[in-house]
């Protein structure tokens, strides 16, 4: 999917965070499926995490702002739903992240993000956002917010 | 209207509808996770109503989605009845859910093998939504079921009054026919043991009695509705239409 035309698209779209993780990028998140360049234009393919998720038109608006920003113009943005997106293509590095600002990430056994301890249990499976749900440690009996998997 | 139009739009107009009824609930929950709970599931199904609306504009080739969302009147909307019922108490909404989501499951996982390719897509991705809307409900018939004695007379009451309107999932008119020959629609008879089975697993952990079948109601696929859905509408589509155009 990368290659030389659109290697710097990628790298400056790295650069513009979730709007409601900002400790993970877009890139990161999953949600930029394809970058293609033809007939002197970029085409980016997007896909929603979840089909009502409030961030899909925000991080649209983000990413256009970040390319313009950077003097590219000649760009059109197109929405995909296929394949679904999943929580599988999120990286270690990416869960990583997600644990140490406080998220559980997407994972069958839900770690505390507070002390590491396996012994949690879910309270809801909706939460702040689409993509979470919420979770209690049973040792240091914090609440906190777990990545759902999808 | 061609008939991967109006087929397009069943699929929509029952994810807007009962995504309306899941925002009354919005600061009304029994509880705060349930209040949060029922507003999420709100947005999934607004979420999947707008990527269905974005297609049958496209088919439509004149109407936006937002048009066909806000500017058509109780009978151009072809939700099923079951849809539009009002929420009652928490427990009637549950059963409510419960009853459409193990059919919009089964709908959905059929859906995505369409030949269709936007409808398939916009189905896998309902899908894995719907699957953890079925959770929430059916949990909530268990508990509500197997509670207490007024719980569970309750959502006795709601299960036998709601029952009429399920009959609407199986049926199949010209528009079905027509989807399921050109390998894009679903045959919805198909799905009837299925969805017997799951809403019979559950109700006998839930220690409520399946209803006899006995009179149905018909008419949502010709537009036809219950009182209701004119209320909610106007409620729904009152911004748009008393102030065209309006924009975030």
């Amino acid at each position: 999917m990368q290659n030389g035309k659109t290697k710097h698209i990628w790298k400056l779209l790295s650069s513009v965070p979730d709007p409601e993780i900002p400790v993970i990028s877009v890139v990161e998140l999953g949600v930029i499926r394809k970058v293609t360049y033809e007939d002197n234009s970029y085409k980016i393919c997007i896909t929603p995490t979840y089909s009502g998720c409030p961030a899909v038109k925000t991080f649209t608006d983000d990413i256009k702002t970040c390319l313009v920003k950077n003097g590219i113009n000649n760009f059109k943005i197109e929405l995909v739903y296929s394949p679904a997106w999943t929580t599988d293509w999120m990286s270690e590095n990416t869960k990583k992240k997600l644990q140490k600002f406080g998220i559980a990430p997407p994972s069958k056994v839900v770690l505390c993000p507070l002390c590491s301890s396996k012994n949690t249990q879910l309270i809801s499976e909706f939460g702040a956002t689409a993509c979470k749900a919420m979770h209690k440690c049973l040792d240091c009996l914090e609440p906190f917010e777990a990545f759902k998997c999808i | 209207m061609n008939s991967l139009l109006i087929y397009t739009l069943r699929i929509a107009d029952c994810s807007l509808v009962l995504g309306q009824r899941m925002c009354e609930w919005c600061s009304k929950g029994p509880t705060l996770e349930e209040d949060i709970a029922l507003s999420n599931i709100g947005l999934d199904l607004f979420g999947q109503a707008n990527g269905f609306y974005e297609y049958a504009s496209k088919v439509d080739g004149n109407k936006s989605a937002d048009e066909l969302a806000f500017k058509r009147n109780e009978r151009e909307f072809y939700n099923f009845q079951i849809s539009e019922q009002k929420n009652e108490h928490f427990g009637t909404t549950m059963v409510r859910n419960f009853l459409r989501d193990a059919f919009k499951y089964l709908f959905y996982n059929e859906l995505s093998k369409s030949n269709d390719v936007t409808l398939a897509a916009l189905a896998s991705k309902s899908l894995k939504e719907v699957k953890y809307h079925l959770r929430h409900s059916t949990n909530w018939v268990i508990r509500l079921g197997d509670g207490t004695n007024e719980s569970n007379s309750k959502v006795q009451q709601s299960l036998n009054f709601l029952w009429q309107f399920t009959g609407e999932f199986f049926e199949m008119d010209d528009v079905d026919k027509e989807m399921l020959n050109e390998g894009i629609g679903v045959d919805n008879k198909k799905l009837k043991g299925k969805w017997d089975k799951l809403i019979i697993d559950t109700l006998n952990k839930a220690k409520l009695k399946k209803p006899e079948d006995g009179y149905m109601a018909t008419g949502s696929k010709k537009g036809i509705h219950t009182e209701h859905l004119g209320f909610l509408l106007a409620e729904m589509q009152y911004l748009p239409r008393a102030y065209p155009d309006a924009k975030w």
